[in-house]
């Protein structure tokens, strides 16, 4: 099949208006004989759920947690990005389209970002109308902070916790809909297949995670807002139950995956402790706005701290190398995601790294302590305050800003970030890529949609920070609900789609049959085992920094571990009963199918451009030598995956990226 | 170190539950306690035996799904912290550490250390919300200029996780600290006036017909709830609730 985009004609300023204006409609009387499932509660399908239901259609939404409110979403911590310009200082629909065409290193759809920019500032107008209690300035008006990779200021938050409180408001507007009946909430419910009938999405098998009972649900259409498959490399940011399955599962089905190896890999998290770790936490991006990022300069140093025979406040500034101030003077520490993260990796693969894994660079607050503090004795009328009443008035200024991950980063390692420097090293957080939609977040299967993380729309190669809250809502309250009608629209007339039919009983027969086969293996090792296998090959071959080589070992690598797992997995329990084990199992049985997909699309696309660094394709000299180099003549498209089978036999379909309304440059930070 | 850890295990929400001993043995300091949980469960799980079920998912204290009461307090014996927030510093070598799940009326349990919390669900349902249509044609977001000071406690309010510790904390098993501090967050901001009589008074209905107990100001819900959510969002909503009631 052939990739059509569907990208309305005309220019880019006017594609989404004209579009709305001439699509079907469905008149509000039809829309109550109309089904639609959702399946997430995040940000995407928990505003595409309330605002379906408000329109009038039926709604059935699904999440596997026990209520819509803890979907992953609520852990975003920075903001979320709209064009108001509010702080008069230059923003506008086109500069925010350009940021983020410009931070996704030239790899997006221009008429989806540009859609997003536009849609973007009505969220904020709706999330206040919701009672999102957003930071506000002395004179009562919204303020805004920045964010890596931009000029202006445009990100709106609620102290460190964004991502819950939209989450709040997108959830109470599902509540009012759950209220009125328009809205059927299936909580502690794991979708784990789409059911296709004529060719269309009509359906899904869901799982009953409490009584572990297998169920049919019809709708006329199917919209999967599932988020990101970053536990595919097993220590990730995200949260535990994150998964791929409900995405893997609409691919096996007929939905293209798209760009599978944009993986985004976030510089300042907290470094692993161990091999009990089970996750990793972020340190919000905003650190880096204060913190100065540095190694020793000397390997005794370095030995020396490992061995605690020194501390670090015992260095002085020239036994230290802040590694990012001499490499990108312009940026600093300032430098986008990516090309952070891979310096400190640069620096810890050469054997700097400072803590007992070898993996740890420091974020060192004692400059910041300096000048706020120098600054807060000038404003206090302080005369020749002491190094001490500098310290103390400094530190009351970084903790009015971040407090809250001081105590967090206190909570978990056990150190006082006021005394000593941070330890950070990078942690997967984002997944760009994701499955293939077109402008109206339609898959290559006809009436299933997919909006939010799980997509691969807008953020090409990387994504800017406070951008993922962005695309989630705009998809759910403002894309979706227009598109979606356009389709439902011949649908007026088929009424309910019936479960009994020969398509149901196969794809529940499908489901049984692999869950039966899970609870009866009796093997060897638990699912842990097999996911942690799979990470380990995962960041070690496919991580901040792959070549052909390695990637085409993690092919083998994985297909190895999968074949392990299908005959060692073992899964204590029975299948009618609540059976965490099971429910991890269907999960890592797909990251081991998704893995192996992800290190093919890495090995095919032999550029780097964003979070794909591919060591082939870096400057050989000059002032970039050792940096990405992106290659326009030969990687300006998107990969869309076709399933075959095996993972190694997928098809790949390009669609061609044209840039009409942005010229395409190489980023420089230096 | 070396632990006993004396656990809650209940097949179901029929069965009757019991307290099962286990060891587990050089468990890290750094480890944080769901990951002595993970230890434990991959000892079961590799000696065939069924793990025990818990709530989590984000493991960073903000989507409140874990739920473990530890040593007789909700979310154990650290301050400020959800359960999955807690380190193994905490304890020491040798101890024997005391999880059942968090009990209430209105928290079923459903299997070992995982109960129920619908109730909470519905009382959400009968009025936690602005009735605001998500078409994106509302007034500029700036419109309405709110206090910093009002924005900054209804955020107090709304960080609220919905964990339920105030619940299990509490010898009543009240829920007003829960349904306090939302009914607070929309009383704060002018976007909730219109509304207001009516919520408070269907949540409180829906909360009382849950079967979540009266409050008596003991104020153990504050003293456990990993957010810092105060007693006077119990008060505001006394207040709401007294206004309306006044107006008939
Ligand atoms: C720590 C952290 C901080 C972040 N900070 C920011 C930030 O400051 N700004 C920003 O813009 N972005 C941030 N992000 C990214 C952003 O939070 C996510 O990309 C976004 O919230 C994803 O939303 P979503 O609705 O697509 O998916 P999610 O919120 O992940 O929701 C997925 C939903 O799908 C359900 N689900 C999944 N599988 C199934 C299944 N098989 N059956 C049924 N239901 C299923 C889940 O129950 C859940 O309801 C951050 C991410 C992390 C990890
Ligand atoms: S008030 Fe506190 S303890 Fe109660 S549910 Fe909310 S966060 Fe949990
Ligand atoms: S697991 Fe999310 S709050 Fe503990």
């Amino acid at each position: 099949m052939a990739l059509d985009s569907k990208v309305p004609k005309g220019p880019i300023k006017d594609k989404w208006t004209d579009y709305k204006n001439k699509i079907d409609l469905v008149n509000p009387a039809n829309k109550r004989h109309i089904d639609v499932i959702v399946v997430g509660t995040g940000l995407a399908g928990g505003s595409a759920a309330a605002t379906l239901a408000e329109l009038g259609y039926n709604v059935k939404a699904f999440a596997y947690q026990d209520s819509p409110r803890r979907a992953h979403s609520i852990a975003a911590q920075g903001g979320i990005n709209a064009a108001k310009n509010y702080q008069g200082d230059g923003d506008s629909t086109y500069r925010l389209f350009y940021d983020t065409v410009k931070g996704g290193d030239y790899r997006s759809r221009e008429a989806n970002v540009y859609r997003l920019a536009e849609v973007s500032a009505n969220i904020i107008d709706q999330c206040v109308a919701q009672g999102v209690p957003f930071a506000r300035d002395y004179g009562g008006l919204l303020d805004n902070r920045s964010f890596g990779g931009v000029l202006v200021s445009r990100t709106f938050y609620a102290k460190g916790q964004t991502g819950q409180q939209l989450l709040l408001g997108a959830y109470s507007a599902m509540n009012r809909q759950i209220a009125r009946g328009k809205i059927e909430m299936f909580n502690r419910h794991e979708m784990l297949d789409v059911v296709i009938v004529d060719g269309k999405a009509r359906g899904i098998i869901a799982r009953n995670l409490i009584t572990g009972e297998i169920e049919r649900h019809s709708a006329h259409a199917v919209v999967v807002g599932s988020g990101g498959y970053g536990n595919v490399y097993f220590l990730s940011t995200n949260a535990m139950g994150s998964n791929a399955t409900a995405a893997w599962k609409i691919h096996k089905k007929g939905a293209y995956f798209a760009n599978p190896c944009y993986t985004q890999i976030h510089p300042t998290c907290i470094p692993r402790s161990g091999d009990y770790q089970s996750k990793l936490t972020l340190m919000s991006e905003s650190l880096r706005n204060d913190g100065r990022i540095w190694v020793p300069k000397n390997m005794e140093d370095v030995m020396a701290i490992r061995e605690g025979r020194k501390q670090p406040t015992d260095l002085s500034e020239d036994e230290r190398d802040y590694y990012l101030e001499r490499r990108y003077p312009a940026f600093g520490n300032l430098v986008p995601r990516d090309v952070a993260s891979r310096a400190a990796k640069e620096r810890c693969d050469a054997g700097y790294g400072v803590n007992a894994t070898g993996e740890a660079v420091y974020l060192d607050f004692a400059s910041a302590f300096d000048r706020y503090g120098r600054e807060q004795a000038k404003i206090h009328n302080i005369k020749n305050p002491t190094a001490e009443k500098i310290y103390e008035l400094g530190q009351a200024i970084v903790e009015a800003k971040y407090g809250n991950l001081f105590q967090m980063y206190e909570k978990i390692v056990d150190q006082n970030p006021y005394k000593t420097p941070m330890m950070i090293y990078p942690a997967v957080h984002y997944t760009m890529g994701g499955v293939w939609v077109d402008y109206n977040l339609m898959t290559t299967i006809p009436g299933c949609y997919c909006i939010g993380e799980a997509n691969f729309s807008d953020h090409g190669a990387n994504r800017l920070g406070a951008s993922a809250l962005m695309q989630g809502l705009a998809d759910g309250y403002f894309v979706l609900p227009y598109t979606i009608g356009d389709y439902l629209s011949d649908d007026i007339r088929t009424g309910k789609i019936p479960t009994d039919s020969k398509e149901f009983d196969a794809a529940e027969k499908e489901v049984t049959e692999r869950i039966n086969f899970f609870v009866n293996n009796k093997g060897t090792k638990s699912v842990d085992y097999f996911h942690k296998k799979l990470g380990k090959v995962m960041w070690d071959k496919a991580g901040m920094s792959r070549n052909a080589e390695g990637l085409t070992e993690a092919m083998a690598e994985i297909k190895a571990i999968r074949e392990e797992f299908w005959k060692e997995v073992s899964v204590p329990g029975t299948a009618a009963e609540m059976n965490p084990e099971l429910e991890k199992a269907g999960r890592v049985a797909d990251f081991l199918e998704l893995g192996e997909l992800f290190a093919k699309d890495a090995l095919v696309r032999a550029e780097s451009c964003g979070g794909h660094f591919r060591e082939e394709s870096a400057e050989l000299d000059g002032p970039q030598k050792g940096e990405a180099k992106r290659n326009d003549t030969d990687f300006a498209f998107v990969s869309a995956w076709e399933y075959k089978g095996e993972p190694a036999d997928a098809v790949l379909h390009k669609e061609e990226l044209e840039f009409k309304d942005i010229e395409l440059k190489q980023r420089s930070y230096k | 170190m070396n632990l006993t850890l004396k656990i809650w295990r209940q097949k179901d929400s029929q069965a009757k539950g019991q307290m099962v001993d286990y060891k587990v043995t050089e468990i890290s300091e750094h480890m944080s306690f769901l990951e002595m949980m993970d230890v434990l469960n991959e000892q079961l799980v590799n000696s065939g035996e069924e793990p025990v079920a818990f709530d989590h998912d984000c493991r960073e204290g903000i989507c409140g799904m874990c739920s473990m009461y530890i040593n007789g307090e909700a979310h154990g014996p650290d301050r400020g912290i959800t359960t999955c927030q807690l380190h193994m510093r905490m304890f020491n070598d040798g101890d024997t550490i005391t999880i059942e799940p968090f009990r209430a009326a209105a928290f079923p349990v459903i299997k070992d250390l995982v109960v129920d919390r619908m109730s909470f669900e519905r009382i959400q349902q009968a009025g936690g919300y602005i009735s605001v249509n998500t078409s994106g044609n509302t007034q500029d977001a700036n419109s309405i200029p709110i206090s910093k000071h009002a924005a900054d406690e209804a955020m107090d309010a709304a960080t609220c996780i919905g964990c339920g510790a105030c619940v299990a904390s509490c010898k009543n098993s009240s829920a007003m600290l829960f349904v306090g501090a939302k009914v607070s967050q929309y009383a704060l901001l002018p976007q909730g006036q219109v509304e207001a009589a009516d919520r408070v008074k269907n949540m409180v209905a829906q909360m009382d017909l849950e079967g979540f107990g009266n409050c008596t100001n003991t104020g153990a819900c504050e003293v456990e709830c990993p957010k810092g959510i105060s007693l006077e969002n119990i008060a505001r909503m006394n207040r709401e609730y007294l206004s309306t009631t006044l107006k008939g």
